[in-house]
């Protein structure tokens, strides 16, 4: 079998799977991440959202091989409880969620726009994320909790 | 305070239903030797945040911090049997439950407490668990926990806390679930895994209800990784060592199926006629009489439809099962864990102490989805795995057209109207398919596989609940207005192509929209303001005031804007439960756009304001979904709505901005708020698109094309 070389949440990854593999039955099945989810497997929903380089796709459609010797981050590569993102601070305050199964793809999605535009405007956020299903009506806090993380990672000193 | 001098009036103190039910005081707390105290309800989390607010009534309750309690999952091995968590009821009866619980349990580790220390109980004092007296003497409830048993049934007469004593119930505990789900910590059944897991598929037919006429297992045999295939008349799934191979397994299976012609589905684009068609079950819901006879200049009579709505949860559904000999242990999203396992048990044949059912946590719930479906195919498939547990994942498609919809209504309004057009008499009828096919409520199971099988049990014909428990179809048909006299009928279908099943609000949803946009036709007839003419028809003051708490914050009616719309709508859900209002403004010319959604609740006592309009706002959301995107699709043969792309649901870019403003009534009994806001904001929306375009769309969703197909009638 070939091996994929990645790098995974800043940690260099060698993959011994079919290349045409999905990238999110190898993150959770044989990497045993539990941060994407899968919501539709045909990239509508936005539950498995991961970063590559710098930006969101959906990992239930992308295959393994188009990740080779890029940078992959999930959920688990964001923050810890210990030294959260701004992002997952924000979802705290802003108790950002009801069910919460959503809430992985959407904090990728947001990151990644982080990640291009520091101080993005609320209906820039909107756009972002129009792709991320939401069920249970979370939108608006979501929404308020990027700016707040946007806000707060402008602030001078702020930890990243 | 008044005192009534005539005690023998005083009704004697009985327990809570939930405490009632399951008295025993440690089936529901437990001091644990580390400082913990461990909270046992009987309801489960669905994304409502009920876990937080039970925990902060328990600590309220026992005066412990809030970062002691640890709330255990829902288990036929243990805990209480709460039923379903459903029809917002959780507060209601989990949390007066553990209120009195551990109202009693306080006092009885208060007496334990003084007899050790030979003084009064009214000498003591809790704090964060530590029972103090004078002069420096202290216990705790976990010193004493091995003296005092809590394996006693709960007596009725120990008196909560009054509410200005209550530290943590009427603020805003952060939901102790947050941490985990945003920190990629397993804690949803999809992220849990058992040792040696194997994984099961299901394959359902794409034609309605065809059956399985053939099977050549051949192609699903050449997959590495097959453990087995399974198949018990239409029911057959595979059992593979990875999801990977699981999935194409069942692609081998699927070329190998033959199937029956399937049985036909209705017209979509006539569902009245077609509900109106089919053999019904007619009740009649309510009757009030007037003692003058009505006085009817003329009447008018309208026809307001919803259609079938998905569940679209944003997992598909999914349980684990492992055997052990003749005894099985399933994992679940179930709303009800012992109503599953009585299902199980049916369908199984076995005793239901044979079958431990254990909640894990799927994601939002809106109601009686494939949840408990997608546990029985899991414990068919595990049969066949030799004692390793087995997981079972429904695809999207399934989940979108197998798992029960919410159901389609036809609501027709008639009113007499007098010579002043006032309103005389009043009839409200329902054609819907019954709202409530739950398992582990009747002598045949609910489960989709038992449908399925071999020697198969009859497919489940909806039924409603009676209107003491708050009615099904007839949810909120009742009006809440003070007219001289009303008949309401509901005529419950006997037929069921397609599956129907509890949805967020039953019917409700469909008949708030009915009234609410009735009344709203009826007082654009009489160019009277709708607010005000609500008001004159309302003698109760809760809902009169979320009705000018909404209108006042949304600044009900300013100068009218070109292409701006507003409307209102009210109910009280169940009409015993929340009250709220909703006033919707609309931006639109050949599309609309709600912009902003502005509510008013009343609770009675608030446990948490902050899970309160996490729940109102989200219900708010998601019904916008449903009034301007939803509708399930399908032809003669098959559902079609079975992706997000086939069945869109509201983005990001399409949200409105939502104000909730919470009346606190600290002193009445708290109600849930999980399904308020539902049938409030339908008929907000409807009414303000009348407001904005002089349209009346009385057939949802509010679509491009149901406001062209309305105005077409109109003209």
């Amino acid at each position: 079998m070939p091996r994929t070389r990645f790098r995974l949440n800043g940690v260099a990854t060698e993959v011994d799977a079919d290349p045409d593999s999905l990238l999110l039955d190898v993150l959770r099945g044989r990497l045993g991440l539990t941060g994407p989810h899968f919501g539709c497997g045909v990239g509508e929903c936005g539950a498995c959202n991961v970063i590559v380089g710098d930006h969101a796709v959906s990992s239930c459609d992308t295959p393994l091989w188009s990740v080779a010797d890029k940078e992959v981050i999930t959920l688990e590569g964001l923050g810890t409880a210990d030294r959260p993102h701004p992002l997952q601070r924000a979802f705290i305050a802003e108790q950002a969620l009801q069910c919460g199964y959503c809430v992985p793809g959407i904090l990728m999605s947001a990151a990644a726009l982080l990640m291009q535009n520091a101080s993005p405007t609320e209906s820039e956020i909107r756009t972002a994320l129009d792709r991320n299903l939401c069920r249970c009506g979370s939108h608006n806090r979501i929404v308020r909790a990027v700016l707040r993380a946007a806000k707060e990672m402008a602030a001078p000193g702020t930890p990243r | 305070m008044k005192t009534s001098t005539n005690t023998s009036m005083s009704t004697s103190p009985t327990l809570p239903v939930s405490l009632a039910a399951n008295p025993r005081l440690s089936s529901w707390i437990r001091f644990a030797a580390d400082g913990e105290v461990t909270v046992s309800p009987g309801k489960v989390e669905i994304g409502q945040g009920i876990l937080t607010a039970l925990a902060q009534i328990a600590a309220d309750e026992l005066d412990i911090d809030i970062a002691r309690v640890r709330m255990v999952r829902a288990s036929t091995a243990a805990s209480p049997n709460e039923g379903v968590t459903s029809g917002s009821l959780s507060i209601q009866q989990s949390g007066r439950a553990l209120r009195q619980a551990c109202a009693e349990i306080r006092q009885i580790f208060l007496a334990a407490a003084a007899d050790r220390f030979g003084i009064e109980t009214s000498a003591l004092e809790i704090s964060d668990g530590t029972i103090h007296g004078p002069g420096n003497i202290s216990t705790s409830y976990w010193e004493l926990a091995d003296e005092v048993s809590l394996d006693r049934d709960a007596t009725p007469g120990a008196v909560p806390k009054p509410a200005a004593r209550r530290a943590l119930a009427g603020h805003s505990a952060a939901r102790l679930d947050i941490p985990d789900k945003l920190f990629a910590q397993p804690r949803f059944i999809h992220d849990t895994i058992l040792p040696g897991l194997l994984h099961g598929r299901v394959m359902r037919p794409e034609t309605s209800r065809a059956k399985l006429a053939g099977l050549d297992e051949t192609p699903a045999r050449g997959v590495a990784g097959l453990i087995a295939i399974v198949r018990d008349g239409s029911f057959s799934g595979v059992v593979c060592e990875t999801e990977r191979a699981a999935e194409a397994a069942l692609r081998g299976l699927r070329k190998g199926a033959t199937w029956s012609q399937g049985e036909a589905l209705p017209d979509e684009n006539d569902l009245a006629a077609f509900l109106k068609a089919q053999p019904v079950e007619s009740t009649v819901i309510d009757q009030r009489t007037s003692d003058r006879p009505a006085d009817t200049a003329r009447t008018i009579r309208r026809q307001y439809t919803r259609p079938y709505i998905a569940h679209g949860s944003i997992a598909p559904s999914c349980a684990m099962a492992q055997w052990d000999g003749d005894r099985v242990h399933v994992w679940t999203h179930s709303q009800g864990v012992y109503l599953l396992r009585a299902d199980l048990a049916l369908v199984l044949k076995l005793p239901v102490e044979h079958i431990t059912v254990e909640h894990l946590e799927g994601a939002g719930c809106y109601g009686h989805n494939a949840a408990d479906d997608v546990a029985l195919d899991a414990v068919l498939l595990a049969k066949a795995a030799a004692g390793r547990p087995v997981r079972v994942q429904w695809s999207r498609a399934d989940e979108m057209t197998h798992a029960p919809f919410g159901a389609a209504m036809a609501i027709e309004i008639e009113a007499g109207l007098d010579a002043r057009n006032e309103i005389a008499s009043w009839r409200h009828a329902i054609w819907s398919n019954g709202h409530a096919a739950r398992p582990g409520r009747a002598a045949q199971p609910a489960l989709l596989a038992g449908f399925e099988l071999e020697h198969p049990f009859p497919r489940v014909i909806s039924g409603n609940p009676p209107q003491a428990n708050g009615g099904g179809g007839d949810r909120n048909s009742i009006p809440l207005y003070d007219f001289p006299s009303w008949t309401i009928e509901s005529h419950r279908l006997l037929t069921m192509p397609v599956r129907t099943s509890a949805l967020r609000t039953l019917g409700a949803q469909g008949n708030v929209f009915a009234i609410e946009s009735f009344l709203d036709e009826i007082a654009a007839e009489r160019g009277e303001d709708p607010v005000a003419f609500r008001l004159r028809h309302l003698t109760d003051e809760r809902a009169k005031d979320v009705i000018r708490t909404a209108a006042r914050r949304a600044n009900w009616k300013g100068a009218p804007k070109p292409g701006i719309g507003h409307g209102i709508g009210f109910a009280r859900y169940k009409n015993t439960g929340a009250y709220c209002a909703a006033v919707a403004e609309i931006e639109g010319e050949e599309d609309i756009r709600v912009k902003r959604l502005t509510l008013a609740v009343d609770v009675g006592e608030v446990i948490n304001p902050d899970g309160v309009i996490n729940q109102i706002e989200g219900g708010a959301i998601q019904v916008t979904s449903w009034v301007l995107k939803e509708r399930v699709r399908f032809d003669a043969a098959r559902i079609t709505s079975n992706s997000w792309t086939e069945y869109p649901i509201l983005r990001f870019s399409e949200v409105p901005a939502v104000q909730v403003d919470i009346i606190q009534r600290p002193e009445i009994e708290p109600v849930g708020a999980g399904e308020a806001a539902h049938g409030p904001v339908t008929a907000a929306i409807a009414n303000a698109v009348f407001d904005c375009l002089g349209v009346r769309v009385r057939n949802l969703p509010i679509t491009r094309d149901s406001l062209i197909a309305a105005m077409d009638s109109s003209s």
